[in-house]
């Protein structure tokens, strides 16, 4: 890579405006094209046969009733998606996630899928497959299935991590550490402590669009998938390789997204329609149904987890601990030890320890979502933050900033810190109207930090100018939040010409090199440093053709402002040849002119963010409502700042549902009771007041512009502040998530009659 | 010769050192001589292994110089949503 990714401290004229983003009309007038809009000609309507059963052997799969269906062209099963992923324990899990083989594990796990010519043919055709099933205990608890008596669910895995190696399975796969100093002694010196548990629900990243994919498979061996995804490139490769295909072989084109947050960075229904395409030799539409969407694609963790901190009267805190329990519904994963990693990333802290427990449970297979595991740590940890600085007498603010990590501190999670954002996002808060605006009677303020890591990863884009002087820029990338209107903007930025003239577009898997998908918060962050490496890369192309028109050295022509300029005085009678001069020009100077570039963009910068909230507390019901919210927080450089201010606003909108109403409610039977909108309550417009915004500017050292990622650390303060806002608004501490009305009025009546 | 910091987990594969001293000028090395010093660790740098430099976490470029008395930490290969 011959690009140097530092931070220049350049002056901008494009990035930081605001125009019109090039999706929106179509998006607002319903010509944008998400997953489910794709057609084909002769194509198949795909369903899939799910579970009805938490834990179940299945016996016997029968689908000759099936086959024989008028209009039915093919029924698969996990006979038809063998395990071709030789040794890959991670790709098996997922194989197995997509299609059970010898155990359903969790209510809504898929067993068989039928093609057929219509959505009422298909939905006749699952009646008709038999299944017999062999009924096994279930759980679906965090805090239960960690117990050594608890129904095992995979009895071929023992806890990694543990200093002796155990000789019993268990459903507790990996044990992880972070930390350093000594924790008992700094306990030892503290005057205040606090020690509390918390628990927080699984909850769905609720996108509004299902997933949705067409599968075409064809006779020599190719195949086309159209899906939406936040990664068109993991998906080729990991459809490919269950399917036993060469990734060149598979074109994967991604739709618009109607929302992702994470759970769309997994498989799940995508090699199913393929191999549905496979077997009946025809185009297969597979849509999952917002059932089946809660049932079976990506919830986040329900976790349970005991924090301890202690501190000096003088407000400094002396030790940190905390142990966090995170499910992974049946397969390993590694989401405790993120939450472990994150939990006091925020603090400055000598003594500090941290132990993550990954646990399986009878729940689908755990996701990523928006920040994974960190908004839940920060619940735990922030809680007990503020609880600390109430016991010692400070205010919760300058509590935090007494403690707040800065640049040379030794992260929780072991590295020392660069230039980061905590302070100045406390500072910001502290100096916020907000936090001195007064609050009427049962309703009380809470804030938190939050932290997420962002990460980069390999981006390949290419820049191509026309010869009417226009910009398209090809990116692999997929737009999740309007990174297509941030990267035409740093092109016009590069190149020095307007935003109107760059045009963006997603290309598929066979336009472009590999991409790693959107997510990590790396979306505008890695294709930027992508687009101004290819732009760059154009630029020198430009001053090559232009030296050719003037015919002069190379080396004597310089680019300023979208326009070739000869430098020196020889020169001086030259005029400026603008961008569109010399491309009008590109055929007869050496043809189309283009940068390209391929690189791993790493160095994302770590981001940190301060939410204020005000909640109101009805007493007699115990509902709460949000009435005043603020989220400030470092973007390093705010590419296009409404939609910085955009994913401020989702993230938290995100944080309020999950801390108030959210949540997975399982039956004693381990089946999901609430797999709808009408029962899972997100908020709507109406629940939420104007989120306030405030864009701090760090910039990153690793970035030309300072960028660092801004889509995720949004979410990780919300559950925190909100809890802490409740709790002064009704007088008693919540440790559970989410605050939902029963929950909030059985604390207020335990309080009540615990003062009597 | 630089000093490499490994997270708690990784380090029981290292016979319990929490710290290495490793000769490597870039990540490529490093995981080279690591997994030739310590083989257990080898199915970690399978699975993923981040590393950071000064603060500053790499995940893919394998290029990456380690200079002379820099931080060395090792950190696992994490997914975001």
């Amino acid at each position: 890579m011959n690009f140097d990714p530092r931070f220049s401290g350049r002056k901008f004229t494009s990035v930081g405006t605001r125009p019109i983003r090039p999706d929106g009309i179509d998006k607002v007038t319903g010509r944008a094209r998400y997953g489910a809009d794709f057609n084909m000609a002769g194509q198949l309507v795909g369903r899939v046969l799910r579970s009805p059963h938490a834990h179940a052997r299945i016996v016997k799969i029968d689908i000759s009733k099936a086959e024989k269906l008028a209009g039915v062209k093919a029924v698969v099963t996990a006979a038809d998606l063998p395990d071709l992923t030789d040794g890959d324990a991670a790709m098996y899990d997922v194989l197995d996630n997509c299609m059970a083989r010898t155990k359903a594990l969790y209510d809504g796990h898929a067993v068989a899928a039928v093609a057929a010519i219509d959505a009422r043919t298909a939905r006749q055709a699952l009646k008709l497959i038999e299944i017999e099933y062999e009924l096994l205990p279930h759980v679906t608890d965090v805090d239960e299935a960690a117990k050594h008596t608890a129904p095992l669910i995979n009895d071929a895995i023992f806890t990694e991590g543990l200093e002796e190696k155990p000789v019993k399975p268990s459903n507790v796969t990996k044990r992880s550490q972070f930390g350093h100093g000594d924790v008992h002694q700094g306990f030892g010196h503290a005057d205040f402590i606090v020690e509390r548990s918390f628990k927080t629900e699984q909850t769905h990243q609720g996108y509004i669009e299902p997933h949705a994919c067409v599968a075409n498979f064809s006779s020599d061996g190719t195949a086309d998938l159209w899906v939406c995804t936040q990664g068109h490139f993991v998906y080729r490769q990991h459809c490919a390789q269950l399917l036993g295909m060469e990734a060149s072989k598979l074109r994967v084109t991604s739709s618009e997204i109607g929302g992702g947050f994470g759970g769309k960075t997994h498989v799940w229904a995508e090699p199913v329609a393929l191999a549905l395409s496979r077997k009946a030799g025809r185009p297969v539409k597979l849509v999952m149904t917002r059932d089946e969407v809660f049932r079976a694609s990506g919830p986040t963790s329900a976790t349970s987890i005991d924090v301890k901190i202690g501190a000096r009267k003088d407000g400094t805190i002396t030790a940190a601990e905390a142990t966090l329990r995170y499910s992974c519904g049946p397969y390993a994963g590694s989401w405790a030890e993120i939450g472990a990693m994150t939990a006091f990333a925020c603090y400055k802290l000598d003594n500090v320890k941290t132990v993550g427990y990954e646990v399986l449970v009878n729940r689908p297979k755990t996701a990523a979502y928006r920040a994974p595991s960190a908004p839940m740590a920060a619940f735990a940890v922030e809680s007990a933050v503020d609880e600390l600085a109430k016991k010692i007498g400070m205010d919760p603010v300058d509590f935090r900033i007494r403690n707040a990590a800065q640049e040379g501190t030794r992260s929780s999670y072991g590295p020392v810190y660069g230039p980061i954002g905590i302070g100045p996002t406390l500072e910001a808060v502290k100096s916020h109207p907000h936090m001195k605006a007064p609050l009427g009677k049962n309703q009380g303020r809470g804030m938190a930090c939050g932290f997420w890591f962002n990460f980069g990863g390999q981006t390949c884009t290419d820049l191509n100018i026309g010869m009417d002087g226009s910009v398209s820029l090809a990116v692999g990338t997929v737009d999740v939040g309007g990174s297509r209107a941030s990267l035409s903007l740093v092109a016009a930025e590069e190149l020095g010409i307007d935003y109107s003239q760059v045009k963006a577009i997603v290309a598929d898997t066979s336009s472009l090199g590999y991409n790693d998908m959107t997510d990590g918060s790396r979306g505008t962050f890695s294709s930027s440093m992508a687009t101004i490496s290819a732009a760059r890369n154009a630029i020198k192309i430009l001053r090559e053709r232009a030296a050719q028109m003037w015919d002069i050295a190379v080396d004597d022509v310089v680019w300023e402002k979208g326009h070739a300029i000869a430098k020196g005085e020889k020169h001086g009678n030259l005029g400026k040849l603008s961008l569109k001069e010399i491309a009008v020009e590109s055929g007869k100077t050496g043809g189309p002119i283009a940068g390209h570039s391929e690189l791993v963009a790493d160095g994302a910068g770590v981001s940190f963010a301060t939410h204020i909230c005000d909640i109101e507390v009805d007493p007699e019901t115990g509902a709460a409502r949000v009435i005043r919210y603020t989220v400030v927080q470092d973007a390093g450089k705010a590419v296009h700042p409404t939609y910085v201010e955009g994913q401020y606003q989702g993230g938290a909108a995100q944080g309020i549902g999950w801390a108030l109403n959210e949540e997975y409610i399982y039956g004693k039977d381990g089946r999901l009771q609430n797999a709808g909108f009408l029962d899972y309550r997100i908020p709507v417009c109406s629940d939420l007041p104007m989120i306030d915004t405030q864009i701090l500017e760090i910039p990153n050292p690793n970035h030309p512009y300072g960028v660092r990622g801004v889509g995720e650390t949004s979410i990780v303060p919300p559950l925190a502040a909100i809890a802490n806002a409740v709790s002064n608004a009704a007088g008693v501490r919540m440790t559970h998530i989410p605050m939902s009305p029963p929950r909030i009025l059985a604390a207020i009546e335990a309080e009540r009659e615990w003062s009597k | 010769m630089v000093e490499v910091t490994l997270w708690g987990s990784l380090a029981a594969t290292a016979g319990g050192n929490s710290k290495v001293e490793i000769e490597a000028k870039d990540i490529r090395e490093l995981f080279r001589k690591l997994a030739e010093q310590y083989p257990g660790i080898e199915p970690w740098i399978d699975r993923g292994i981040a590393v950071a430099i000064d603060g500053t976490i790499y995940r893919d470029t394998w290029s990456k110089e380690l200079p002379e008395g820099a931080e060395i930490f090792l950190l696992p290969r994490l997914a975001g949503g």
